[in-house]
């Protein structure tokens, strides 16, 4: 395990833990690397809502269960977070917040800030107060830090700001002395990587290819891209559209495919459940659709803003009948952005619907990535000019029929839910339904020449090889890179459909273990049955959290 | 001219002497005479005997989902709207299945043109109680006769902000037709209710019931008096038949949608400039 800091805010929902964490994340950026993830209750105000900074001199995105220190701001919070200190754990805090018999037994260290707000104005100079207090402990740049707050209030009056500055003075004087359990090292000459959440990534991936219409119902943790969209809607040409419900945001998206769009709908996994009669429709009309389908731990409401891996079988298996698909699950930021960039590609390509699969986790957390950059590729459109004998589901020419849209071209687009004649025209014929179903199958194989390849990382020559997609990516690159050197990762980033040829990665360990964030290991079970290759052990969690480094090392210690 | 219509012998699914015919042949007319282009022209349906349509109308179409014949219509029409877009459906698809998009696309307020083929009864299914059926009417689920109260889309429209709710007949050729074109023409939403026998199933509200309990609004019908539309909406003993209720004072989806304040080029035709992306990484 890397060497971290691992500082994490806690404090009730409404206090603006937000613009705090935003404040330091921008001062702490200038000299170290930093990933954040957030946590929070299903409320607007109260309960308990946290966020983890970990600081390091080398880039990091791993959750980390323990905490270095823990600075308290409100009712709620330490109780939430105690199982997670260690004897060197600061825990800094008013006294309120903090059961008297606990503190002998903690490095408490009394932090008066109300008095010290008040001090400054009033409460609401609370979160400066307490930044200029984190910086002073961390030894951040003070300039870096006032340059922070008068951006991040650019808008505010001048005096204003000027008392902010002021009252992040006086949080900075109070910090004294003080000893931080884990010294990290400054980055000299840090170079600026790319700083975004996993939403943000997947909206910019989207942009980059070619998104232009976009319907959805608001549901965590989806939200976060259909508003970025919406924010980026006028600039980028973007129609974003609130649809009555997920049925209607579906087939809006599928409608503005068949029209020329390239549609988008985010979603969790109550919401894609309600999309799986549309996607059936995509698979059947050969209407490409991009979903991205954001998963929180279910059934039903499950836990609404937490985190859970436990919607591949659901984005496999959605929607009756027989069709294609294509999975993707990003496991990093810029995997995130360039996925779902391939993802309208793919779609427009195979003329299938995409599914683009993340969780809360990674939409929710704040990840430092190198600088990256889009390309046009993803751009390229397959819609056809039509002739007037243009047949939309023409069997000549393999399992792709050349797509295209209405007013663009002689003939006529006809796309029925029925099954259908070359024509578009319903059929009952047993012959013609036979040949349709062949070609949509067909393009299953088609797909795989365009597999997403996955990645081996750490030793090629293991002998452990832990497997995992999407979003425990962070945690398994962490364990391999920094473990004994005998173990690899296999990072699958296209779930669906997989190539024969991922096999030779199974078959050259000698135990194979499958790390997934649900319950009953839908990533095993899918990987016997696709690949049939054999599965030692698997590594599972699914209380709502992500998996930290720290069970990931406890795990795989346990197993061997 | 014989735009619409395929230059072949098609087969056509619905049962002899069923009202879908009439209506056919009355939005053919209705297309040809406002000088159309099929090739600009989409048909959106969901699933039932009306839904079936577009089959038969040589023209684009997409035959969706039963319900969802408007959600593909408002995201096609707001996409391109260069392109002439109907929905068409029955009484159980757009206001059963579909209610809640009939709910919130009248709230939007798309220029696409809506036409319900409403018979009282479900057809495809065989024979069940729909969303306007009549108290009363005994069907093959309600033995007993239908309890429910009947589902009153014209009020509905009219209540939501509507700007064009008309009710035709489709063994009314000419009223049927011209109510469509009016229905193509007018800008933003406009449903059009069509009544019409279901042979094989409603044995209540035949032809001659819908006859004898219809009538044509005049000519002193003020078109833009809101009270007056909707105290005829509500008329049970005597349905009114005609444009209930029309104003062009309301900018449709199209128009409002930010995407489109400042430039009508339609969304499929702009090009997305990858360095535009780039730059706000």
């Amino acid at each position: 395990m890397k060497k971290t800091l691992t500082l994490v805010l806690s404090g009730q929902a409404g206090q603006g833990l937000m613009t705090l964490e935003s404040l330091l994340a921008e001062a702490i950026r200038k000299q170290y690397y930093l990933f954040t993830s957030p946590e929070f209750m299903s409320r607007v105000r109260g309960g308990n809502n946290s966020v983890e900074l970990v600081i390091a001199s080398e880039p990091v995105d791993a959750w980390r269960k323990g905490i270095d220190v823990l600075f308290v701001v409100g009712p709620e919070s330490f109780e939430r977070m105690e199982s997670r200190l260690n004897e060197n754990s600061l825990v800094i805090s008013e006294s309120k917040y903090i059961p008297e018999k606990e503190r002998s037994k903690l490095n408490f260290i009394e932090f008066k800030l109300s008095e010290l707000a008040k001090e400054a104005g009033s409460q609401l100079y609370g979160n400066t107060v307490a930044f200029g207090y984190i910086a002073a402990l961390l030894g951040l740049d003070k300039k870096v830090c006032h340059k922070a707050i008068r951006s991040r209030f650019s808008k505010l009056k001048e005096d204003i700001v000027e008392k902010n500055i002021s009252a992040f003075d006086l949080g900075h004087e109070k910090c004294r002395d003080i000893q931080l359990p884990v010294e990290i090292e400054k980055v000299k000459d840090k170079p600026a990587g790319k700083v975004m959440n996993g939403s943000t990534a997947v909206s910019l991936g989207a942009l980059a290819g070619g998104v232009n219409y976009v319907s959805s119902y608001p549901m965590s943790p989806s939200t976060g891209v259909l508003m970025y969209l919406a924010s980026k809607g006028k600039q980028f040409d973007v129609l974003v559209e609130q649809a009555e419900d997920e049925i209607a945001a579906l087939n809006m998206v599928i409608g503005a495919w068949y029209a020329g769009a390239r549609g988008l709908a985010t979603t969790s996994g109550g919401g894609f459940a309600l999309m799986c009669e549309a996607l059936s429709l995509s698979g059947i009309t050969e209407t490409p659709c991009v979903i991205h389908l954001a998963q929180r731990p279910g059934p039903a409401t499950g836990l609404p803003t937490r985190t859970e891996q436990g919607d591949i079988n659901l984005a496999l298996y959605g929607g009756h009948g027989e069709f294609p698909r294509i999975i993707l699950a990003p496991g990093h930021i810029k995997d995130a952005a360039i996925l779902s960039q391939k993802a309208f590609w793919l779609a427009d390509k195979y003329q299938v619907p995409v599914i683009i699969l993340t969780d809360q986790y990674i939409l929710d957390s704040m990840s430092e990535t190198e600088p990256f950059e889009f390309d046009e590729s993803a751009l390229e459109s397959f819609v056809i000019e039509t002739k007037e004998d243009y047949l939309r589901y023409d069997l000549s020419n393999g399992p792709i029929s050349p797509r295209g849209i209405p007013g663009y071209g002689k003939g006529f687009v006809k796309a029925d839910s029925d099954e259908h004649t070359e024509e578009g025209l319903i059929t009952e014929d047993f012959d013609v339904r036979i040949a349709m179903n062949d070609k949509r199958l067909g393009k299953l194989s088609l797909i795989l020449e365009d597999y997403q390849d996955a990645e081996l990382l750490g030793n090629d020559d293991y002998e452990r090889l832990f497997v995992g997609f999407g979003t425990t990516y962070g945690v398994l690159k962490e364990f391999v890179e920094e473990g004994d050197g005998r173990d690899a990762f296999l990072y699958i980033r296209q779930p669906y459909p997989l190539p024969e040829s991922l096999k030779a990665y199974f078959n050259k360990a000698r135990e194979v273990i499958v790390v997934e964030n649900n319950a009953t290991g839908q990533m095993a079970s899918l990987l016997k049955s696709e690949l049939g290759v054999g599965i030692d052990h698997q590594i599972l969690k699914y209380n709502g959290e992500p998996f930290s480094i720290e069970e990931i090392e406890k795990e795989s210690g346990r197993l061997s | 001219m014989n735009n619409f219509e395929f230059n072949r012998e098609i087969d056509i699914a619905w049962c002899p002497g069923c009202g879908n015919f009439g209506i056919r042949k009355a939005l053919i007319k209705a297309l040809q005479d406002l000088g159309i282009e099929p090739e600009k022209t989409v048909l959106t349906s969901g699933i039932g005997q009306a839904a079936k349509m577009p089959q038969y109308i040589d023209s684009h179409f997409f035959n969706g989902l039963h319900g969802r014949g408007l959600p593909l219509a408002v995201s096609i029409k707001s996409v391109n709207p260069e392109l002439t877009v109907i929905a068409e459906g029955g009484d159980g698809d757009m206001y059963g299945e579909g209610g809640n998009h009939f709910i919130h696309n009248i709230r939007r307020n798309p220029d696409i043109t809506h036409l319900v083929h409403n018979n009282m009864i479900y057809g495809l299914t065989k024979g069940q109680g729909s969303p306007t059926s009549i108290q009363g009417l005994k069907t093959t689920v309600q033995v007993d006769g239908v309890i429910n109260e009947p589902f009153n889309p014209l009020a509905v429209a009219l209540s939501l902000g509507a700007t064009f709710v008309a009710r035709s007949f489709s063994g009314d050729m000419e009223h049927l037709t011209e109510t469509i074109k009016a229905a193509i023409m007018h800008k933003g939403y406009a449903l059009v209710d069509i009544f019409q026998p279901c042979v094989s199933f409603n044995k209540v509200n035949n032809f001659q019931w819908y006859r004898n309990n219809t009538y044509k609004l005049g000519e002193d019908h003020d078109k833009a008096d809101l009270s007056a539309a909707i105290s005829l909406s509500l008329k049970t003993d005597e349905y009114p038949l005609g444009i209930l209720y029309q104003v062009d004072d309301k900018p449709s989806f199209e128009e409002r949608t930010p995407v489109y304040t400042d430039d009508k080029t339609p969304v499929i035709h702009r090009k997305r400039e990858i360095a535009l992306v780039n730059s706000i990484i």
